[in-house]
């Protein structure tokens, strides 16, 4: 298998878990504002904080307001992280691709590229806005459902997956990084509604509520929600899940290669680290820096299986 | 039905049915024209989700176009097949017996057959092949044949094709499309098979190995990458054929051999299926800018280190100017007179021809010796005036550059439209695979049909359309 197709479908399945996290994180924002009583747009901040394109908003936009906020995320072609860009952007990993998917994985990457180029071809208002989100989730869980279903489980499909964990972790740990401070305790507004909102907030970005209240009942607790996100091996986006999925992928590959490269190394000591975790100890020492010190292992653990595997010359 | 004076496939000169579409009119009568429309639109659908798509040059990245495909196929019968293949294998080993001898003996020269600088002062001509022989002796590995039909009996060459020939992934797609919309159609007529053509064209490539290849020869196809015109195509040979779709950039020159780079490293190449052209081939001996390329093939391949399809200088055989000369090379090589015709060709290089085209260009279609694409041509009959006066001054200037034919009557084969069933003018490129071990042509090849009535131009660059081709069991 070439370095580069490994590269092209890491990053085809990168760009679709991010369309979809991106379109998850419009459709909390939106629910947020819809469900508040003061009329206020400022929760798009967060949001798009979270999805990593706040700063790119400022440099096109003097204010702050819903339809452009919408308009950015969703579909502006000045933001490369607008879903719009980044299915158009995974397709074309796909194009690059083309031989190491089955016909089947093609056509669904390709069809979802076509279904959101005409469902986003002009600005989305509010009244359309869930049905056209819907439609994205549900494009880009075709393309997931025919990988799974038709796709060899060789070192392609390995490549695919560490692309979609990586970049799950990255999105649930951005959404705690960028909240983290709502799930602090404090002096001021415990158990208030307006934290009851916040907390929401967070479980909704990563489709969590129903599973939380499965877990932990209905009393939403911080501490609760912290340990959900970050070391709950049943939650699919939460960081245990998604580094143990890398770490069993790596392993796969190290099997199939007959080799163990340094990021193996790499994602059994971060898998090591979440194991060994606890909340209490993690909320101790702080959350904060917990997060970002997660945030900076995924990142190193992508760079190393760029060279491990010869991605690029 | 038909033109005046044209050759119309499915109803003849004189609006008589042919007999190889006699089973398909019936079909077609008993169909209902708003279930065919809706096939039509059904067909662009699935071409456009499978992403059969090309890209056309000087337009923006994203753009990608759909070849119109029509649905009325393109019908030959298995006697008009076998004498127009019978042509097609004497042409072809005509093409390599001569390329082996201009870059080796230069016999057809020493004759006076071909004029040296004919060869010599042609670009398409590399110094850089000169006495070698590429693994099998085969030059051609895969060579498209465009020809046309005037009559009956009457096919001419147009071009031989013999550097990269594209468009065999739309021969294919379009068989497939046809068995999935009119399955009942192929029940009834009985159609030669073409989807061996990725699994055969493996083979043959796999039997030009080099001397180096120890095994089962690695083939790949090198695209010049996503942005070119034909990359679906390159993507889907590859991905048909079952073998790595490789740029310049994931090769390189490692201990004596082309390799890869692959996730455990570089690994060899024994067969590249090159999709790019000569010039970009080695950016060591040819055109020093290629970032397309990969620096020292060239030398690998002089070392028998690796096998390129099609080999580096094969454009001398299709080189427009030296097309003229085709049926002296068939008899000079194969000792038989040429079974297809060559299109009478004037060579604007000398006085004389010069002299009759400049006087006769309202009739004429004049074409750029390097040219292709259906760019950079002018059609006499069809021409403004001041069309004709730009082209005689780019003639006058440069005259070297040019040749010139006949207008010839192109045979029509009806597309199904709004008017119901419309002729309109086609050509065929059938594909041939070259090696060792034989030649083997592809039953029918590629039908591109010029969608405006009258138009003579079937090129896809230029909006023409596709069709499915058959050709009838005996």
């Amino acid at each position: 298998m070439l370095g580069k197709t490994a590269n092209g479908l890491y990053w085809m399945f990168r760009y679709l878990e991010r369309a979809e996290n991106t379109s998850r994180l419009i459709e909390t924002g939106q629910r947020i504002g819809l469900t508040r009583a003061e009329r206020s747009d400022d929760e798009w901040k967060p949001v798009m904080k979270t999805a990593g394109v706040y700063q790119g908003y400022t440099q096109k936009y003097d204010s702050l307001d819903k339809q452009h906020a919408i308009d950015w995320m969703l579909r502006s072609k000045d933001n490369p992280s607008s879903v719009l860009c980044v299915i158009a952007t995974a397709r074309q990993n796909a194009r690059l691709v083309r031989t190491a998917m089955t016909q089947e994985v093609w056509e669904a990457m390709n069809g979802c590229y076509m279904a959101v180029q005409k469902a986003l071809a002009k600005p989305v208002s509010e009244r359309d806005l869930p049905a056209v989100l819907g439609l994205i989730r549900q494009r880009t869980a075709l393309v997931r459902g025919a990988t799974h279903g038709t796709m060899l489980r060789n070192d392609m499909y390995d490549f695919a997956r560490i692309g979609t964990f990586l970049e799950r972790a990255d999105a649930t740990a951005r959404i705690l990084d960028v909240k983290y401070y709502v799930l602090l305790p404090s002096v001021f507004s415990v158990g208030s509604s307006i934290d009851n909102v916040q907390w929401e907030t967070i479980l909704r970005s990563v489709s969590a509520r129903g599973g939380y209240r499965m877990v932990h009942g209905n009393v939403t607790k911080p501490r609760n929600i912290a340990q959900f996100l970050i070391l709950d091996n049943r939650m699919p986006r939460s960081l245990s899940f998604c580094a143990n999925k890398i770490l069993s992928n790596l392993q796969y590959l190290a099997l199939d290669y007959d080799s163990a490269p340094p990021s193996l190394a790499m994602a059994n000591a971060t898998v090591a680290r979440l194991a060994q975790s606890d909340i209490d100890d993690i909320f101790d020492e702080g959350l904060h820096e917990y997060i970002q010190c997660c945030l900076k292992e995924f990142s190193a653990l992508g760079q190393q299986i760029e060279i491990d595997f010869r991605f690029y010359e | 039905m038909s033109e005046k004076n044209i050759f119309d496939e499915m109803w003849g000169s004189d609006g008589q049915l042919r007999a190889p579409y006699a089973e398909f009119n019936t079909w077609f009568e008993g169909e209902n024209p708003a279930r065919l429309r809706a096939k039509q639109r059904e067909a662009e659908e699935v071409f456009r989700l499978m992403g059969i798509t090309f890209n056309v040059y000087g337009r923006t990245e994203a753009e990608e176009r759909l070849i119109p495909f029509d649905i009325i196929p393109r019908i030959i019968a298995a006697r008009e097949w076998q004498k127009l293949s019978k042509g097609i294998e004497q042409r072809v080993r005509a093409i390599n017996a001569f390329l082996h001898d201009v870059y080796n003996r230069q016999e057809i020269i020493k004759a006076g057959r071909v004029p040296r600088e004919m060869i010599a002062n042609n670009d398409a001509f590399l110094p850089q092949m000169l006495g070698m022989t590429p693994p099998g002796g085969i030059y051609t590995h895969i060579v498209g044949v465009d020809l046309v039909r005037t009559s009956d009996d009457d096919f001419y060459v147009l071009e031989d094709n013999a550097r990269t020939p594209s468009g065999v992934s739309y021969m294919l797609e379009n068989r497939e499309t046809m068995l999935q919309m009119f399955p009942e159609l192929f029940a009834k007529n009985k159609v030669q098979s073409i989807q061996n053509y990725p699994a055969d064209l493996r083979r043959s490539l796999a039997a030009c190995a080099p001397a180096a290849c120890d095994g089962d020869p690695t083939v790949a196809v090198l695209t010049p990458g996503i942005y070119n015109s034909a990359y679906y195509e390159h993507a889907f040979l590859a991905d048909q054929m079952g073998v790595e779709l490789v740029e310049g950039h994931d090769l390189r020159v490692v201990d004596g051999r082309v390799a890869m780079r692959t996730t455990r490293g570089y690994e060899p190449i024994d067969v590249l299926y090159r999709r790019i052209d000569d010039e970009y081939l080695d950016p060591l001996s040819f055109n020093p800018k290629s970032a397309l390329g990969v620096p020292g093939i060239m030398d690998v391949y002089r070392a028998g280190g690796i096998t390129i399809a099609n080999a580096p200088g094969t454009g001398i055989a299709d080189d427009k100017a030296i097309y003229s000369y085709m049926p002296d090379i068939v008899e000079f090589y194969t000792g038989e007179k040429a079974i297809l015709k060559n299109v009478p060709t004037w060579r604007c290089s000398e006085t004389d021809d010069l002299g009759y085209v400049l006087d006769n260009l309202e009739d004429l279609v004049v074409k750029e010796v390097h040219g292709s694409g259906g760019y950079g041509m002018l059609i006499g009959p069809t021409a403004s005036k001041k069309e004709i006066e730009t082209f005689r001054r780019k003639l006058k200037a440069r005259p070297n550059n040019y040749i010139a034919q006949p207008t010839l009557s192109l045979s029509s084969v009806p597309i199904f439209n709004k008017a119901g069933l419309t002729p309109r003018h086609v050509d065929l490129r059938p594909y041939v695979q070259c090696s060792p071990n034989g030649i083997n042509i592809t039953p029918g090849g590629l039908t591109r049909v010029a969608l405006k009535q009258g138009s003579l131009v079937v090129n896809s660059s230029q909006g023409g359309g596709t069709k499915d081709t058959w050709v009838l069991e005996d």
